[in-house]
């Protein structure tokens, strides 16, 4: 039984895999054959099909105009003569790095925003156990649940009513409204693992409750703060209705939005510079993704759980 | 005990001088959960609260961009029942959520299975499974868009040129009704990862011995998935489901970059309606009642989701404590 559990969480050592053939699910008609044909064939194609886009996507984006537009005299699987030269012009004939610059800041500034106001209501929510804070934490849940799709327009004329139109701060105030809901959550969930006592013990001594707050509950929730950190943060990366809605000025745009509505001019699409685009565009996400991964499926699926 | 022990070894010193008032303030209770709570409320109540109020204000009015308009009662929503274009972008809204939807679970319920089993590289096989979600939606819809090309589409190359299977390349956007299957295989394909993932997580609780006990009783690997791991999984699905069901039916992004709506208006979703009559056409107005005509099928569809398939209430963790 523990073998079983162990076998499920730990990493795929060499171990595991001597000890897997114990597990129930492994028994005799469970042939090499049979397996390979039922779990990895599946899988290689599902992989494929998850990663082609991708693939495709950074392809193209090395590959010189004559190529990309002929298929009998070039594999188009294969880059035959790679190019540097859609990320030249996208870097220098355009503005994308300012671009990539508002991005940026604009997902730092409302990610800090949001953890900070997430880490207050959880705190209140989960520890000071003031009555009705389960129904105010039901009713941030029912924030998530509001689409940004159904918002935009009366924001738009809030935004406008504010002076913020075609401000970048428009952006960092309007993100929270679906990052403070799923941060809170998630951070709820953190605090409530963190055992009660300590609290009391802290208390006990003679620690005021910020005190507490600051060098007892925060740093012990450090794992949930990355979480909730690196999530936001690429939340307000991919965030694109309120992006398109409330910004105008082509200095202002965040990638996203300046990719579709600066690149795709005419009717001649330019898809090597929008190919190279995107894919600089997914380099910082895909980057704090693979120094993070854990942190991700945890959050996702914590959030869930909750 | 222990804990206290603990406490007192530790290096932290709580200094703490003579109760000024200050320091009563931030000890009394009530202050420190408004306090606390401030921020939260503050910006959900005013982007969020009052927009959404806001919002069913403007769509019994006749608002355009730069004017405020006047209350004219039901005027927008009776000139959009019968408004062609309305009725479809409501139709293909529901299509596109029903079919991604079915598709997305059905694929990502597979896929945990799959990852589920005892298989080399794991962890790094879930990594990547994951990207299609990390990556911003409207870069990877674009990858979409070039793949879905009427003349260099690469789909369109392996089944013309490499496996003959036709003779002409597919216009996968320029007719109504391949346009919107290509936007769902799209949605599909960024919606199995968040499925896979949590359903897998989900799996992961489920014990072993519970497998182990129903092989010793003689059943079937179907009657094993079909009497345990389904009930298990119910409440955690229902929790995806309704995530999944809300973000698909209001979804923006992905059609917005692939079709903007193309061709003929035939693959518009309320979303990006809305967004085209009241930004781009400025009808502020009429857009409102698009999006206001959105929420009862969004209640419509959670309550079903967290009633219909979860049977439970959502919130197990507290309740049961």
């Amino acid at each position: 039984m523990t073998d079983v559990l162990a076998a499920v969480t730990s990493p795929p050592t060499e171990a595991t895999f001597a000890r897997s053939n114990d597990a129930p699910e492994h028994l005799s008609w469970d042939s090499g054959l049979h397996r390979t044909v039922t779990v990895y064939v599946p899988l290689a194609l599902f992989v494929i099909v998850l990663l082609f886009p991708f693939y495709w996507m950074t392809i193209t984006a090395f590959k010189p105009d004559y190529e990309m537009y002929d298929y009998k005299q070039f594999n188009p699987f294969w880059v035959h003569s790679p190019t540097l030269h859609n990320i030249y012009v996208l870097l220098w004939e355009t503005q994308y790095p300012r671009w990539l610059m508002t991005t940026m800041g604009i997902a730092v500034a409302s990610t800090c925003l949001s953890v900070f106001s997430s880490v207050l209501a959880a705190y209140a929510i989960e520890r000071l156990r003031f009555r009705g804070a389960n129904h105010v934490g039901l009713l941030i849940y029912l924030a998530y649940m509001v689409p940004p799709s159904i918002l935009f327009i009366p924001l738009a004329t809030l935004i406008f009513q504010f002076g913020l139109f075609d401000n970048p701060i428009a952006l960092v105030l309007t993100y929270p409204t679906f990052l403070v809901p799923f941060c809170t959550w998630l951070l709820i969930g953190y605090f409530k693992s963190i055992p009660y006592e300590l609290e009391e013990c802290a208390l006990i001594d003679g620690a005021s409750r910020l005190q507490i707050l600051r060098r007892i509950t925060l740093p012990l929730a450090v794992p949930g703060l990355i979480s909730a950190g690196i999530f936001a943060f690429t939340l307000s990366w991919n965030e694109f209705i309120y992006a398109l809605a409330f910004i105008q000025s082509t200095d202002k745009k965040t990638v996203p939005v300046a990719i579709l509505t600066e690149l795709v001019t005419g009717d001649v699409y330019q898809w090597g510079a929008l190919m190279a685009g995107s894919l600089l565009g997914s380099v910082p996400v895909a980057l704090i993704y693979s120094f993070f991964v854990e942190y991700y499926v945890s959050s996702m699926t914590g959030a869930v759980k909750e | 005990m222990d804990a206290s022990v603990d406490i007192s070894a530790h290096p932290i010193s709580f200094t703490r001088k003579p109760d000024g008032w200050v320091t009563k303030l931030f000890d009394y209770k009530p202050f420190l959960v408004f306090l606390c709570l401030l921020p939260t409320l503050g910006l959900l109540l005013v982007f969020l609260t009052y927009p959404l109020g806001l919002g069913i204000w403007l769509a019994f009015t006749d608002s355009t961009i730069g004017q405020p308009g006047e209350f004219v009662g039901l005027d927008n929503f009776e000139y959009l029942l019968t408004d062609p274009i309305f009725q479809m972008a409501v139709w293909n809204t529901i299509f596109y959520t029903t079919v991604a939807t079915v598709g997305k679970f059905a694929l990502g319920l597979w896929l945990a299975l799959l990852l589920n089993h005892h298989i080399p590289f794991k962890a790094f096989l879930r990594a990547i499974v994951l990207l299609p979600w990390i990556v911003p939606t409207v870069l990877s819809a674009i990858a979409w868009w070039w793949i879905y090309s009427a003349q260099f589409s690469i789909v369109s190359y392996v089944i013309v040129d490499v496996l003959h299977l036709r003779t002409t390349y597919i216009n996968f956007l320029g007719e109504p009704w391949p346009a919107r299957f290509s936007l769902i295989v799209a949605n599909i394909w960024r919606g199995i990862p968040f499925v896979a993932i949590t359903l897998l997580a989900g799996l992961q609780t489920i014990s072993p011995s519970l497998y182990e006990a129903a092989l010793l009783d003689g059943a079937s690997g179907w009657q094993r998935f079909r009497r345990i791991t389904v009930p298990l999984l119910m409440p955690i699905l229902a929790v995806a489901l309704t995530l999944s069901v809300l973000f698909t039916f209001s979804d923006f992004q992905l059609v917005y970059a692939i079709t903007r709506g193309g061709p003929f208006n035939s693959t518009h979703l309320m979303a990006t309606l809305a967004f085209q009559r009241a930004i781009p056409g400025s009808q502020l107005g009429e857009g409102a009642a698009i999006a206001v005509s959105m929420i009862p099928f969004l209640v419509g569809a959670t309550l079903l989701c967290l009633y219909g398939v979860g049977r439970r209430k959502w919130q197990q963790g507290s309740d049961n404590d």
